[in-house]
């Protein structure tokens, strides 16, 4: 039955174009909405009975999609970022026209990463890849103006290069493998390690994924993408589409193909701490609120890599456990940014001072996220940092691992000035007249704070039930 | 093998030229030698299939995209032109040096095909290729078909508001 989260939004969106635009136009909001929620319960109630079952033998949908609990909490991920961006474009686009668009894209996106986290074939990823990147660049350009195109631009042509790459690995691992299944190409890997062919192909995905995830050296689009799109796209583009395509990817394909080889390691631990470190003084430096995000976002990738690479139990563990922290909480932030967009008309820190008087929920939403990011308990952040910092204790890498901990100080640091400068102290000239942001923005905020809130304290629970069994990835 | 080394080096130069030529409309017809002369390959590599495709789509249907877009263009003057090369070639001198290093490594390296290659399958029917073994893949294409298309409505249909 998993093929139900790739049917259901396929036919809806040939539904939704299909005649009678203006009814459709309408109901388009509660379609998504709906197809959303549907997705987040179906995937929290757990039942396994639902997951293993196919379709009907023979039907004319003869595909097979794969769930382990990496899946599961990537597919929660996905729709409730996806239904956070969705409030957000009921509130920010105003053009009907536009706004009938930009749903229908973001349910492509949807079935283009449900795709991604389901199949377990390398030529499947792929082509599911481009389904989330394409309606990822379109989303950004939704307002078409000059910076978005440029940014959407931009990322167009790192992608399409890290495609290229990818691409050219799949070429050489189907010659070496003969096949494009997973358990094929891990197959011919491990029964000949020590190929120079494999070790290309290797480096060469490796490379499209860090341009996919925005790592440092790879990150030159990111800022200018997260920065410049439409502000709904902009929290569906940090909060989990360069999650799912960069960072999901890259652990599935270690895991599942690569295998944790030391030269694989000592990569991913590099590129980790270069992004945690490189990223946060970037971030420092920023006065635009979302491109200082966009920076801080590298960072906490850079954290994601850094406790994978270590390749113990409790480092993928707590990588995962990151991933999900991270797409909540940067999306947060992203919305708490769209509600000032639109209240205040400008998202340059200088000009911004104590909207928290006037925009009382988007002020401590925005306060959880932040005090989350720079790992603060109880919440959230502080739990899955504790696990990589550990983790990488415990693996031997202590320099890696002093570095984690140095730079979450960094992290406070420059979250703490975003957040005195824009909601503390006295209200800037000109803002006294903001109010609260839409009914729309303020429902996501308040969705996402909840989870962070409920995440980090009923940590026990959630990290038992759901992150631990995780570790499957890691036994083949 | 001479004849494929030929190729390898006709491919090459086409797709220089398309990137190296002045005018866009040059570029455009560089792309689709570049693709003829891949579609040649691929038939020599025993793949008359992807071979099919590449002719029909890349070097036809992409081409007449390109030059029908190109066609809706104001074209530069001949000065303009030499200036956008001369502007061009200043920004981007680095790109060509950087290729010739990567090939240098690539060629350093000494990669061969040092795995036990597997058996290649016998040409399979086309209709099983496609909606048997490759069904998702199709259904993958039908989503990126339709965010495509939405796309185009959304970057190039002017709203009432832009008055044209």
């Amino acid at each position: 039955m998993p093929a139900l989260f790739f049917l259901i939004p396929l036919i809806g969106v040939i539904t939704l174009n299909l005649p009678f635009r203006k009814l459709m136009k309408k109901t388009a909001f509660w379609f998504a909405a709906v197809l959303f929620i549907f997705q987040i319960v179906l995937v929290s109630s757990h039942r396994t009975s639902f997951w293993g079952t196919g379709l009907v033998q023979g039907s004319f949908f003869n595909v097979n999609f794969y769930v382990d609990h990496l899946t599961l909490i990537m597919l929660f991920s996905i729709s409730i970022v996806s239904l956070a961006s969705l409030l957000v474009a009921r509130a920010m686009i105003s053009d009907e026209n536009k706004r009938f668009n930009f749903i229908n894209l973001l349910i492509t996106a949807a079935i283009g990463m449900n795709g991604i986290v389901m199949v377990k074939d390398i030529f499947s990823l792929y082509v599911f890849l481009e389904v989330a990147a394409v309606s990822a660049f379109i989303m950004i350009t939704i307002n078409k103006d000059k910076p978005a195109l440029e940014g959407a631009f931009k990322y167009i042509l790192l992608s399409a290069i890290a495609t290229i790459m990818m691409l050219s690995s799949i070429g050489l691992l189907l010659l070496i493998a003969g096949d494009t299944s997973f358990g094929a190409i891990s197959a011919a890997i491990s029964s000949s390690p020590q190929s120079m062919l494999v070790k290309l192909a290797m480096a060469i995905f490796l490379c499209g994924l860090f341009i996919k995830g925005g790592l440092i050296p790879f990150h030159g689009w990111l800022p200018d993408a997260y920065s410049a799109a439409a502000a709904p796209a902009s929290v569906l583009l940090a909060g989990i589409v360069t999650k799912v395509s960069g960072i999901y990817t890259l652990i599935r394909i270690v895991t599942s193909l690569f295998g944790f080889t030391p030269a694989v390691s000592k990569v991913l631990l590099l590129i980790g701490a270069a992004s945690i470190v490189i990223g946060a003084f970037a971030a420092l430096g920023q006065k635009d609120l979302k491109r200082m995000l966009a920076y801080s976002s590298i960072s906490q990738v850079g954290y994601i890599i850094i406790g994978f690479g270590t390749g113990s139990v409790l480092g993928v563990t707590g990588a995962v456990f990151h991933l999900f922290n991270h797409a909540i909480f940067k999306s947060l932030l992203f919305v708490n940014a769209a509600a000032v967009e639109k209240e205040a008309g400008t998202v340059d820190m200088d000009r911004l001072g104590g909207l928290s008087q006037t925009m009382p929920i988007t002020g401590t939403t925005s306060a959880i996220a932040f005090l989350s990011t720079s790992g603060i308990p109880p919440l959230a952040g502080f739990w899955s940092k504790v696990i990589i910092i550990i983790a990488l204790w415990q693996a031997g890498y202590i320099a890696y691992a002093a570095v984690a901990v140095l730079t979450s100080v960094l992290t406070a640091a420059y979250l703490i000035t975003m957040q005195r400068k824009a909601f503390f102290g006295n209200i800037a000239p000109g803002l006294e007249r903001t109010k609260e942001a839409p009914l729309a923005i303020c429902v996501a905020s308040i969705i996402l704070a909840a989870v962070t809130v409920g995440v980090g304290v009923f940590f026990p629970f959630v990290f038992n039930n759901f992150i631990m069994p995780v570790k499957e990835i890691l036994i083949k | 093998m001479t004849i494929d080394l030929i190729l390898l080096v006709m491919m090459t130069i086409a797709a220089l030229w398309a990137v190296m030529a002045r005018s866009l409309l040059k570029a455009a017809i560089a792309l689709a030698v570049t693709s003829a002369v891949v579609t040649i390959i691929m038939f020599r590599l025993a793949s008359p299939l992807a071979a099919v495709f590449e002719l029909s789509v890349c070097t036809g249907l992409i081409t007449a995209i390109f030059v029908s877009a190109i066609s809706l263009t104001r074209p530069l003057t001949h000065a303009q032109t030499i200036a956008m090369s001369k502007n061009k070639f200043r920004r981007y001198w680095y790109l060509p040096v950087i290729m010739v290093i990567a090939a240098a490594a690539l060629f350093l390296l000494k990669i061969k095909v040092d795995v036990p290659l597997p058996q290649v399958l016998a040409i399979d029917d086309v209709r099983n290729i496609m909606w048997n073994l490759r069904q998702l893949d199709m259904y993958g294409q039908i989503v990126l078909i339709l965010a495509g298309s939405f796309g185009i409505v959304i970057l190039f249909r002017e709203s009432d508001k832009d008055g044209s």
